[in-house]
């Protein structure tokens, strides 16, 4: 399957449907380092996604469009941290996907872009037990697919794959960003929440591509 | 729980607001209160919580306080809790048109400190900048007992004689015992201030500014305290002159 509008769309379907599923485990992943509302507010923010997409009269012409009405409504719905670092991924890779298909080096720069945000957003950068730590390897992952000839679901599956690995890489970090930071090293042993979001999301990216 | 215009004396509004952001509906609210309490010449908005009473931060709501806090010609200096308060205020700006975003700065202080110490100086009819720092200066007023950074060297110390008007060294020395029998608590302080900030002169008293409201609760001058007061610049005689009346008149506490 191309990675088109109509992959954007699909996408965010199932992601959304994906947060639903796995809202208690983000409440509970949460509630263990953090303020225990990561799920219910990333359920909140992508159902609403869904409510805006279900009124649109006729299919963005565009992926970046999908990709702003995400990022406009996780970030005005959300109303935790996560509202304004995805809000700001989805933004930024809007910004780099202002086209109706994206190739291999397309879908790239969609994810670095959106790592970018998180990053610009967030300041953290790896091992601070973030969600950075899930982005970080599936963009470089991308970007070794990209470069070995993957088509773009190769390269969306192999940042799935490596956004899984850098989610399970934060169970032994304690955390020195975001709100598990005031735990310090009682944080470590726990799962991010953002970090697993973040892998349910990106594996969710490439099955909708068929990958 | 804005304190909009006319609430007291014969100020304008001041020309900067506060945006409170907070996680919790209360807290935003008590910090708006609070501030309200000692600068009532400045719009105060209080964002916090979700739209429906639930912790979080309502990136809607934010939107709206800048707008309003930067109408009519207005700029804004906005006080944040916790992270998302911060991230959240930032997303906001980042996607609020030029203009607007020119007019607002996110002061990194902590909450309620920050809150009041910008409102007093925001109330004294100061600019945006002069605002801004009064709210991060703020913060450190925790790095310890010489963090402050406001003490003048040299003054303050021990023995000063109670020297009576402009000593060769152009300062203005007074001395008066703090009448109030709660000490130089907030309001009194509060009024020290703001009304010293119509004055073209730098004050001190006991060695740190009289400008700054923590800096002078910091002080925990009880009743019977003597304040060294003192004085520089074009109008430090009638700044000291109306301090020192305040004082002896116990701030209309008594």
């Amino acid at each position: 399957m191309s990675v088109d509008v109509a992959w954007a769309i699909e996408w965010v379907r199932r992601s959304a449907q994906t947060v639903a599923e796995h809202r208690d485990e983000l409440v509970e992943l949460d509630r263990q380092i953090g303020d225990g509302d990561h799920g219910e507010n990333l359920d909140r923010g992508f159902r609403a996604v869904v409510t805006k997409l279900d009124a649109l009269e006729e299919q963005p012409a565009q992926i970046g469009d999908v990709l702003k009405l995400v990022a406009t409504t996780l970030m005005s719905t959300v109303g935790g941290a996560a509202g304004p670092l995805y809000g700001t991924a989805y933004l930024r890779a809007a910004k780099a996907t202002a086209a109706a298909e994206l190739d291999s080096a397309g879908v790239v720069a969609l994810i670095e872009a959106a790592l970018d945000g998180i990053v610009a957003r967030g300041k953290a950068t790896t091992g601070e037990k973030t969600m950075v730590d899930a982005w970080s390897p599936a963009a470089e992952a991308a970007v070794a697919a990209a470069d070995g000839g993957g088509s773009p679901a190769d390269v969306l599956a192999a940042a799935a794959q490596a956004a899984a690995r850098g989610a399970e890489s934060t169970i032994p970090i304690a955390a020195t960003k975001g709100r598990a930071s005031y735990l310090g090293e009682r944080s470590v042993g726990h799962l991010d929440p953002g970090a697993r979001s973040t892998q349910l999301l990106l594996a969710e990216a490439a099955a909708a591509a068929g990958a | 729980m804005s304190a909009e215009a006319g609430s007291t004396s014969s100020r304008d509004v001041a020309r900067v607001a506060l945006v409170l952001v907070s996680h919790s509906r209360d807290l935003a609210a008590g910090a708006a209160e609070l501030a309200g309490q000692m600068a009532p010449g400045v719009l105060l908005l209080p964002v916090g919580g979700l739209p429906d009473g639930q912790l979080g931060t309502d990136f809607d709501g934010i939107e709206r306080a800048f707008a309003t806090a930067t109408a009519d010609g207005r700029s804004a200096v906005v006080v944040m809790d916790l992270g998302s308060a911060v991230l959240t205020a930032e997303s906001v700006l980042d996607l609020a048109d030029e203009e607007l975003a020119a007019r607002v700065r996110l002061a990194d202080a902590p909450f309620v400190e920050g809150a009041v110490a910008a409102a007093v100086t925001a109330h004294g009819g100061a600019g945006l900048d002069s605002v801004l720092a009064a709210a991060e200066g703020a913060g450190r007023m925790y790095a310890g007992p010489d963090g402050d950074g406001e003490a003048e060297p040299g003054a303050g110390a021990p023995g000063d004689a109670p020297a009576e008007p402009p000593a060769d060294d152009g300062v203005v020395r007074e001395t008066r015992t703090l009448l109030n029998p709660m000490g130089l608590h907030a309001r009194p302080a509060a009024v020290i201030a703001r009304m010293l900030a119509a004055y073209d002169a730098k004050v001190t008293v006991n060695g740190v500014s009289a400008a700054s409201v923590l800096a002078l609760m910091k002080l925990g001058a009880t009743q019977g305290t003597e304040l060294r007061i003192e004085g520089e610049g074009p109008q430090a005689a009638e700044a000291v002159r109306v301090f020192t009346t305040e004082v002896e008149r116990g701030f209309g506490e008594i």
